[in-house]
């Protein structure tokens, strides 16, 4: 046991060379098998959607009679849909759709989220007050019946489906962003006294310098893990909005309203194939993500160095 | 305390008048009314129903008239039913009331238990297997859970009705009734559990893993106090305190009705109604529907931050 702690780690680099906090992240992180495996999954989850239609043949194809609601075959793994399409196929042209909303809706919360935030944490004052009542409120209407609200206006104004996933990756990050610009303030509000932005003060340093390169920076780590939860959420949301017809509409496909096929009485008793692939294709997705974050949380947290 | 309260009960009233404005300025946003989904009315009659609803008045005004009558208690008309939307609220409220009530003494029963017991045995198989399970119930898409289960136990299996609260033409009463009910409501509750008690469970479990690592918990072992007493009496003690504060956030959910659930399930609850009112353009429903929630919402924050700060001295001292 003694033996193995000498040879195992060179005390002679770890006092010469100082690791980086990614670097440590990752050391740590790559011990965590349920986040490892999360990871790898996400990775095969997007390449699968986005490398995978180029090696289908039945990308291009359009509406076929002759194959309509066939089950899995040889041909077509997951069998057909009412139109005569591959449902695996489909799959995967979903997936491009649920991943991008997912990720992008992501993006965007974090931008407003952490800039609101710390601008709030930084000036205070009214500025503060007035950011975060208006992050409570939007954090006092239920989500999913505000989404609603915000489907239906999309309908009523007959949003075209190519267009309807951006404004739904906007309605996503309008939910989003008053949690994190919250919990970014909160932490701007404690790194503000602290010596080192008080040197930035004494240097004179612009007040966009001390929030973009001296705040931020340091909230990083806690975004990162923010963010990436943040995903599935935004996956699972944009999901059940499609399965109720009021966030991405066919033709754009998209994992929830593949589902959406179960509607269908006949659909959902008879043919599994179309609705059972897009329904684990997200819980798979979501999961990983979900065990990706968690460890990711674990291995930047500090407290965990046990 | 008293100022505390005083000044958090104050900080509610902006919040609820923007709450309500957004909302009304949302509804406000809808092209459509209820009038406009109906072809058969001439377009003299549907001008003289505007008038009638008020539907025909600026936006300001129509708020100032809409938020004066829910706060005297009066939440519109539902145009669809054709009743005021209170009474047609009290109609369904209580279904959703009974599922989110059941899973919620479930939901907190079953985390409690394997929170603490995963906890005590960290990093034990138990333990692992909790985690993984914890992590699936969390990124579960509610309708696919749903539907895989009405597949599997109602349309394969059988055993289990495939929706709605009675069986349909059933007149039942009594014992049956309630039998029948129970056997409606299994698999409903089942997917509101299951959605809920993965966040919950870990909570519990750090709440716990915080607590056992205390110096007053090693002086309980010291003492050579018996393992259970110390886990059960004085830990589980501590790690409760700030469940409370939880209890009082899951108030507007006992009364919101979870509108995909009751979707999937047929159940007759007021999220049903709630996509009901979307599709027939019922907005008075709906708009005073999403404000009662709101309301819940906030009324459920202040509640936690007043039992947090009864609980928790440091709070209110800031």
């Amino acid at each position: 046991m003694e033996t193995s702690l000498v040879t195992d780690q060179p005390q002679k680099d770890a006092v010469s060379k100082p690791i980086s906090l990614w670097k440590q992240t990752y050391m740590r992180l790559r011990k965590n098998k349920l986040a490892i495996s999360g990871l790898f999954f996400l990775l095969a989850m997007i390449a699968f959607s986005f490398i995978g239609p180029l090696f289908s043949p039945y990308v291009n194809s359009t509406v076929n009679v002759n194959l309509m609601n066939h089950p899995p075959s040889a041909e077509h793994w997951l069998g057909t849909d009412k139109y005569g399409r591959d449902v695996l196929t489909r799959l995967m042209l979903a997936g491009q759709i649920s991943l991008t909303v997912g990720i992008a809706s992501m993006v965007l919360s974090v931008l407003i989220g952490s800039v609101l935030g710390a601008v709030a944490g930084f000036y205070r004052g009214i500025i503060d007050q007035v950011l975060m009542r208006l992050a409570d409120i939007l954090m006092s209407i239920p989500g999913l019946p505000l989404l609603l609200i915000m489907g239906a206006i999309l309908s009523e104004w007959k949003t075209p489906s190519e267009y309807r996933i951006y404004i739904i990756m906007l309605m996503l990050s309008l939910i989003g962003w008053p949690g994190l610009a919250r919990l970014v303030r909160g932490q701007v509000l404690s790194l503000r006294e602290q010596p080192f932005i008080q040197a930035t003060q004494i240097l004179g340093l612009s007040d966009k310098r001390k929030i973009f390169y001296h705040l931020i920076p340091n909230i990083f780590p806690l975004l990162l893990v923010v963010a990436t939860l943040n995903v599935a959420g935004a996956i699972l949301s944009e999901s059940a909005l499609s399965y109720l017809g009021l966030g991405v509409t066919p033709p754009t496909p998209s994992w929830g309203n593949m589902i959406d096929t179960a509607n269908n009485l006949v659909d959902f008793k008879k043919r599994p194939w179309l609705w059972i692939p897009p329904g684990a294709a997200i819980f798979l997705t979501v999961i990983s993500i979900n065990l990706l974050g968690d460890g990711l949380r674990d291995a930047l947290d500090p407290k965990m160095k046990r | 305390m008293k100022q505390y309260i005083f000044y958090r009960f104050l900080q509610m009233i902006p919040i609820l008048i923007g709450t309500s404005f957004l909302i009304f300025v949302l509804f406000a946003l809808l092209p459509g009314d209820y009038i406009d989904s109906n072809p058969k009315l001439t377009p003299e009659r549907a001008q003289e129903l505007r008038k009638l609803y008020g539907l025909d008045k600026p936006i300001l005004e129509r708020y100032v008239r809409w938020f004066t009558d829910l706060v005297k208690g009066d939440f519109g008309f539902s145009l669809k039913y054709q009743e005021p939307v209170t009474s047609l609220l009290n109609k369904f409220i209580w279904n959703s009331f009974l599922i989110a009530a059941v899973s919620l003494f479930f939901t907190w029963t079953i985390a409690l238990f394997t929170g603490v017991i995963s906890a005590v045995k960290q990093y034990s198989w138990f333990d692992g297997f909790v985690t993984l399970g914890v992590f699936a119930a969390m990124s579960f898409p509610s309708f696919f859970i749903g539907l895989l289960l009405i597949k599997f136990f109602a349309v394969d299996l059988g055993i289990l009705p495939i929706g709605g609260m009675i069986d349909t033409g059933s007149n039942t009463t009594k014992l049956a009734y309630l039998l029948e009910v129970s056997k409606h409501m299994v698999l409903p509750v089942a997917i509101l559990t299951l959605l809920s008690v993965g966040s919950l469970t870990r909570y519990f479990r750090t709440g716990m893993l915080e607590v056992v690592r205390q110096d007053y918990i090693r002086t309980a072992r010291a003492k050579g106090l018996k393992e259970r007493s110390i886990i059960f009496k004085h830990a589980l003690k501590n790690a409760l305190l700030p469940a409370i504060t939880l209890l009082a956030f899951e108030l507007p959910g006992l009364f919101s009705g979870a509108i995909i659930t009751e979707q999937i399930f047929n159940w007759p609850g007021v999220g049903r109604i709630q996509l009901e009112a979307l599709s027939f353009r019922d907005y008075p429903v709906l708009m005073s529907f999403t404000m009662l929630l709101s309301f819940l919402t906030i009324i459920g924050n202040f509640l936690a931050d007043i039992t947090y700060a009864a609980v928790d001295p440091r709070i209110r001292l800031k």
